[in-house]
């Protein structure tokens, strides 16, 4: 039976470095991703996540699981994220934020070479169009301010329930409510033109909920 | 109903998060307001493209730099292990029991002050004696004694005296 992640850190505190590895490697996608999309800088999200790490293990001898283990974890990797762009060490221009989504697009795919282009036409364009909305959404959540941002990702990349992500940011459930309104609001209106082409594609009016596990 | 207020809900309505009064409440409202349901089926359909955001895959190095890291940090053993982790601890422990020593040598002092004396009388001379010979005037004792002027002072109105006492 998989232990929790509670056990493993309990685990960690009793000096059992191979359940460190476990939440690592459970985690190390996450916490990259939540940062990537906060700091806007692949090599920054990076750095910052290994200081998440660093302090989760630093941090096991005083561990007491008072929370999500989740909880605890994104609470650091938010406040390390908040302070470096207020620090703006990791502002970077749009130009190298560009370059590093390619290099990191986690499909394997690279930046095609201009001459390739005119060979293979069909598949390019279509890559294209995936490329652009995909640009287009980057953009969107990146133009949210911080904390509507970091409570977006924690609700949608991160499944968190509203209590956990109000712990995270330490706010109240209301508050949250009202960030999330706020967030998802402006996301509509900056992704009007995708978001209207899928209605177009799904008019089948059901009462589906945003989230399926809810 | 106002949809400004009762929009405010919605994200909470569609993840399933108001109790049940708001919940009837507003699908009371979404029956009857053609720009809520829409707004709310926006909402599901922004949900669903927020998938498109393409995800890192963090570097092998990232991997190896944080077990690097973690292998380095010190490994706490012992009682006094929690003072490798915490410098500033140990400087503040060492400075309070520095501190404590020197206050200490002081209270024998102290004492003699505050209690009543048991002999007033030799306490207190060897206090004035402390104190006098600690006057900066006493450092030149040499400079007094061989001052030019005193030799011309009538040494024999001194002596003299002491003839007529003998008689």
């Amino acid at each position: 039976m998989a232990r929790s992640d509670v056990q493993l850190m309990l685990d960690v505190k009793s000096g059992d470095d191979s359940s460190f590895e476990l939440l690592l490697r459970k985690y190390r996608m996450p916490v990259v991703n939540f940062l990537y999309r906060m700091v806007r800088d692949a090599g920054a999200a990076e750095d910052l996540a290994q200081e998440v790490f660093l302090r989760v293990y630093r941090a096991r001898g005083q561990y007491v699981p008072t929370a999500k283990f989740t909880t605890w974890m994104f609470r650091i990797a938010t406040n390390l994220a908040l302070n470096a762009l207020r620090d703006g060490r990791h502002r970077h221009m749009e130009i190298s934020i560009d370059q590093s989504a390619g290099g990191y697009s986690g499909d394997g795919e690279t930046e095609q070479p201009a001459m390739e282009i005119a060979d293979r036409q069909p598949t390019i364009e279509v890559d294209l169009i995936q490329r652009d909305r995909a640009d287009l959404i980057r953009r969107a959540v990146e133009s949210l301010p911080e904390k509507q941002r970091a409570a977006v990702l924690l609700h949608k990349y991160q499944e968190m329930d509203y209590d956990q992500i109000a712990r995270v940011l330490g706010c109240s459930e209301s508050a949250l409510k009202s960030l999330l309104f706020r967030a998802y609001e402006a996301l509509r209106v900056q992704l009007a033109p995708l978001v209207q082409a899928a209605q177009v594609q799904s008019q089948s009016g059901r009462a589906v909920k945003m989230r399926s596990s809810i | 109903m106002n949809c400004g207020h009762i929009g405010k809900k919605l994200v909470a309505y569609l993840d399933g998060n108001l109790n049940i009064a708001e919940r009837r409440q507003m699908e009371a409202h979404l029956a009857v307001c053609t720009a809520c349901r829409e707004r709310a089926a926006e909402f599901r359909s922004v949900w669903d493209v927020l998938d498109e955001l393409p995800a890192l895959e963090p570097s092998i190095a990232f991997d190896n730099r944080v077990r690097e890291r973690v292998r380095q940090e010190p490994v706490r053993t012992g009682f006094w292990g929690w003072i490798v982790p915490s410098p500033r601890m140990a400087f503040a422990v060492t400075a309070l029991l520095i501190a404590s020593i020197w206050l200490s040598s002081f209270q024998p002092g102290r004492l003699a002050v505050t209690h009543p004396p048991v002999g007033p009388s030799v306490q207190s001379t060897e206090a004035e004696f402390g104190m006098i010979k600690d006057l900066p005037v006493l450092e030149d004792y040499d400079v007094v004694t061989s001052f030019d002027a005193l030799s011309e002072l009538p040494a024999q109105q001194t002596s003299q005296p002491q003839p007529s006492n003998q008689m």
